[in-house]
């Protein structure tokens, strides 16, 4: 695999550790007394739970509890929050006999061994009172509803609707099924209550602060009172930015055994406790004049959401500023099925809509007769036309010349089905994605040894990209200090306060947390040294001797200026793909890839370019191999399992050349950075779709693109 | 989990006495089906009764005949000299099956005996005429996009999850079965079943019965032969449609051919009539048409399986396309 544009430079401060088995998760931690929960799932659907039978299961051998809505202990949290407005709440595990979806955990076994916790789990009898339930998407989509926050997604720019007056039209409907995150590690918790009053957990978590946080209220003790550690997870994609009730169970567990209590979710239970990527419908109109100048865009769309909770992603919002249309209007809908309830998967909301809007915009390009990179540019947006003020950098435009000489762009033709090799098609295809380069606030403490040593801790997490590696890339940016001195503490809820990973704004938000931190250390030393009758330039060890001190210490709080509110703030992306068909058995395989990332000034190149070639792994899943299927007749996953939910395999992931503009953008942050791990797979799975078309001719509007869609 | 006892044996007849003492009693060589359904409650042997011990991990050809131990690994044949060279059809079925890791583990005979990945077949809580006679099947009017279109029942729609059941179901197979009374040998494609009324059997082993090895006649086919896995994702995914090709050439007139399918039927299915059409004929594109159009008489879908019916005789005209440009 190639870099094209930057020298891979600094390995994975975690790396080794990762690859040798060091590096410790939330299940390998053992606790003296430490005993397991299995979770008992509901197997129907929607209803109530009319008995449970745990004689059995307590006398079995090892059994410590089965705890269940019939005898959980006091959650505080849960009595407090009925005064609140219902449904909209997270799910009260074990509260009432209700079943909101299938799966739902009824009880969870408590035993000395693993294998005696499973063992009693099935001798758990439940009996039900089923009502009907609605897990199909289709024959409910009427039942489709504004969410209780409307959001921006309602939005009419110009006049409603105006692509039917013009002369080009293209109306057509997108569907994209329920996908599960799946990352390898399984979702659980350890907990421990080291006193009545407080608990120590080991948590699978983007976020050891929000963890920190539900878990304090909701059994209403102090933050203080709760320690959260997840220094290692095994991916997340988004799946663990929220605490869910299954963790709770845990804690809840731990107090009634007054023992450490672990819990880890089996394959299946991923599909049904963790979240996953809603089920969508979209419908996109697009209005040209003859010469491709975009008259009126349009996008309505559906996400599924939980019964009882509504969730919500930005799946329109790309549509209002991508392109520079006069008349834009967009619109968003939840769909409230019983599931349970959906959470961000990587790209979230932005990937699905950036599948229809720019498949739809190579529909366009196609009816135009032109070439779509020629039409994009044709409408292309100098200025955010939808808050009209400036982008804080966009090189679009560059981005796309680039990636199309890389893959050879002038080979495709407009024509599809115009290259050949034996039986399989050859097809080409493009596509724009977009998210929010966003900042937050965050806190990083910074202790500068005289040994030259430089620690440095934040409570941010590593899902993956490497926060560490990147956080000691901007220190070294900042003190030259070399990178193998350099430590960056995460993942524990004592450290000083930072976001949750999620939404690519780790390295903007505690980048510049640690950027002012190291910042202030500087300043610390050369008022030292200037004190002291020294230079700057002087021995960190003789500066510090020479005033008596071990070492210099700050904390500093980092938040973004009001730059944010003067301009817009994107992390842009440009996907390139070569695709083969087979025309006999509709075979799709990728076979090229170009993903050109316009995110700023890259910090961390080696760890940059890993996260743009996951997003393309994750971009050719969506496109080509991953659903999660219901049984509507159960209201059951079907294929819930890693043989028959089909995320990419090595095979059926070509070269990925990756590019990166990299220069640096004026107003984020002090690096100049963007975020970029959504951008990495946000409009691939379009780009796979319009090589697919280019190949074939064939349109498919509803992914995955499996070979029967293409023989159909 | 269920509590069980593990034994282990070194020869086959103690293996086979073990068995025929206890009903429940299963042998477990590999494991990676057996402890998967184990996991999953869809079997609960009280016994395990080891024979990675047998010696039956041979791979020799003896005159005509290539023998393979029962216990052989799945990588072991895929990998052999002999194998590659002779039968590439069986060497390419096999590394199209599984991922290398399950290919060290799983053996021959337990490739045989591995279960249908039917989706309500794993999950107890749905109902399964092959797991729970009686209770229906949920694929029928469920989700049924990798079912079977050959050979199904009112009981089961179900298909053979195999890779390398195909290749030697064209390559006309032996099977050698040990019992208490001694040996006998059966035609690899009446080893396994079509579901019937008695879904709940996958094959004709008997419950006192264990597979020594394959045995597989020297052939003519090794220059010309092919096996295409249609398949969701590039690895590690069973097929949606297989089919083992296997030609004898003579210029291009087709003086032998062996055909069989997977992913279509719950046992590997020879296309023995579009072998008998294709016999003695030219192998050109036209032929090959009129083959997988035979090859399909009888075949019947079930909704989400429909595009089976075009995706398997396609399939038959790319694997003998690509069989004949092997020469």
């Amino acid at each position: 695999m190639k870099n094209s544009l930057l020298k891979d430079d600094t390995d994975r401060v975690d790396g080794i550790d990762k690859v040798t088995g060091k590096a410790k998760y939330f299940a390998e931690y053992q606790l003296p007394g430490i005993t397991y929960g299995v979770l008992v799932p509901s197997t129907i659907t929607k209803g109530t739970i009319t008995g449970i039978d745990s004689k059995a299961a307590e006398r079995a051998p090892g059994v410590l509890a089965v705890v269940s809505h019939l005898n959980r202990p006091e959650v505080k949290g849960y009595e407090a929050s009925n005064t609140k407005p219902v449904p909209n709440g997270t799910l009260k595990i074990f509260y009432t006999d209700k079943i909101a979806f299938n799966g739902q955990p009824v009880a969870m076994v408590v035993a000395d061994t693993y294998e005696r916790a499973v063992y009693a789990a099935a001798l758990v009898k439940v009996s039900y009172n089923k009502e009907i339930h609605a897990t199909d998407f289709d024959e409910n989509i009427s039942k489709a509803k504004p969410p209780r926050n409307p959001s921006s997604a309602f939005y009419v720019r110009g006049e409603a609707e105006a692509y039917k007056n013009s002369a080009v039209t293209i109306e057509q409907e997108y569907i994209l099924p329920t996908e599960t995150h799946n990352p390898m590690e399984l979702h659980g918790m350890l907990a421990h209550w080291d006193t009545e009053n407080r608990v120590t957990v080991y948590a699978k978590t983007q976020g050891v602060k929000a963890t920190q946080n539900t878990i304090s209220s909701t059994f209403m003790i102090p933050m203080e009172n709760v320690q959260v550690n997840s220094e290692f997870v095994g991916g997340g994609f988004g799946m663990a930015l929220r605490t869910w009730p299954v963790e709770i169970a845990v804690v809840m567990a731990a107090k009634k055994v007054k023992r450490p209590v672990k819990l880890v979710i089996t394959r299946d239970q991923m599909f049904t406790l963790v979240g996953h990527r809603p089920h969508a419908w979209q419908k996109i109109g697009l209005g040209a004049d003859q010469d491709g100048v975009l008259k009126g865009i349009t996008h309505h769309a559906i996400g599924q959401t939980s019964s009882y909770e509504d969730f919500t992603e930005n799946i329109v919002n790309m549509t209002k500023f991508m392109y520079k249309s006069p008349n834009v209007n967009t619109s968003y809908k939840i769909l409230p099925l019983d599931v349970g309830t959906p959470i961000w998967m990587r790209g979230p909301g932005e990937a699905t809509g950036a599948f229809a809007l720019e498949s739809a915009m190579d529909e366009m390009a196609h009816a135009l007769k032109m070439d779509p990179i020629a039409f994009r540019l044709k409408n292309y947006a100098e200025t955010d036309p939808e808050k009209n003020r400036p982008f804080s950098s966009k090189y679009v435009d560059e981005a796309y010349k680039l990636g199309a000489d890389k893959l050879g762009w002038s080979k495709r033709k407009n024509e599809p089905r115009q290259n050949k090799e034996g039986q399989w098609l050859v097809g080409y295809g493009m596509s724009t994605g977009v998210f929010s380069a966003g900042r937050g606030k965050a806190t990083v403490r910074g202790v500068w040894y005289a040994d030259g040593r430089l620690l440095l801790q934040s409570a941010s997490s590593d899902i993956g990209p490497g926060t560490g590696t990147g956080m000691v890339q901007v220190a070294h940016g900042v003190l030259g200090v070399p990178v193998n001195k350099i430590t960056f503490e995460l993942g524990d809820s004592s450290l000083p306060p930072a976001p949750s990973q999620g939404g690519s704004a780790t390295m903007s938000t505690v980048g510049s947390a640690v950027h002012d931190a190291c910042t202030a250390l500087k300043n610390n030393l050369a008022e030292l040294a200037a004190n002291s009758g020294m230079s700057v330039t002087d021995p960190i060890a003789e500066i510090l001797k020479k005033n008596n001190l071990p070492s210099i210490e700050v904390t500093k709080e980092s938040s973004p200026g009001n730059d944010q509110s003067k301009y817009s703030m994107y992390s842009f992306s440009i996907h390139f793909v070569e695709v083969k068909v087979h025309e006999l058995t509709g075979v799709v395989k990728v076979s090229k890839i170009v993903s050109v990332g316009d995110s700023g000034k890259i910090v961390s190149p080696k760890t940059a370019r890993s996260q743009m070639v996951g997003g393309a792994v994750g971009g050719i899943g969506m496109a080509l191999t991953e659903e999660s299927v219901i049984d509507h007749r159960y209201g059951k996953f079907i294929n819930n399992n890693f043989a028959d939910y089909h995320v990419p395999v090595n095979a059926d992931v070509p070269d990925i050349d990756v590019i990166f503009i990299n220069k640096p953008d004026p107003y984020t942050n002090p690096m100049g950075a963007k975020g970029m791990g959504e951008i990495a797979l946000i409009g691939f799975s379009a780009a796979v779709a319009n090589a697919v078309f280019n190949a074939t001719g064939k349109r498919i509007r509803t992914l995955p693109i499996t070979p029967d869609k293409i023989l159909s | 989990m269920i509590n069980f006892q593990y034994i282990r044996t070194t020869t086959s007849k103690a293996a086979v006495d073990s068995l025929g003492k206890d009903k429940t009693a299963k042998f477990i060589a590999g494991g990676t089906n057996l402890v998967d359904l184990m996991k999953r409650g869809v079997t609960a042997p009280e016994k395990l009764i080891d024979i990675n011990n047998v010696p039956l991990k041979q791979i020799e050809l003896k005159g005509n005949i290539l023998h393979i131990g029962a216990l052989a690994t799945n990588a072991a044949v895929a990998e052999h000299a002999v194998v590659k060279q002779r039968f590439p059809l069986l060497s390419q079925a096999l590394n199209a099956g599984a991922s290398a890791q399950l290919r060290n583990m799983a053996t021959v005979g337990g490739n045989m005996m591995q279960r249908t990945r039917c989706g309500y077949f794993y999950d107890i809580t749905m109902p399964c005429n092959k797991r729970e006679p009686g209770t229906g099947c949920g694929a029928k009017e469920g989700y049924n996009r990798m079912h079977a279109i050959f050979g199904t029942s009112e009981a089961c729609i179900a298909v053979h999850p195999s890779d390398m059941c195909i290749a030697l179901a064209a390559l006309d197979a032996q099977v050698v079965i040990m019992n208490p009374k001694g040996e006998r040998k059966i035609s690899f494609v009446d080893f396994h079943r079509l579901p019937g009324a008695t879904p709940e059997k996958d094959n004709n082993l008997q419950a006192n019965e264990m597979i020594i090895r394959v045995e597989i006649p020297l052939n003519t086919l090794a220059e010309n032969s092919y096996y295409l896995k249609v398949r969701d994702r590039a690895s590690y995914a069973f097929a949606l449609v297989s089919v083992a090709a296997g030609l004898e050439l003579k210029s291009n007139r087709i003086i032998k051919v062996r055909l069989a399918m997977g992913g279509v039927a719950h046992k590997p299915w020879r296309l023995t009539e579009a072998e008998a059409f294709l016999t003695g004929k030219d192998a050109t594109e036209v032929n090959f048409k009129l083959a997988s159009e035979i090859a399909l008489k009888g075949s019947k879908s079930f909704g989400q399986n429909n595009f089976k019916l075009k995706l398997a005789p396609n399939s038959i005209i790319e694997a003998l396309n690509q069989a004949k440009s092997k020469a």
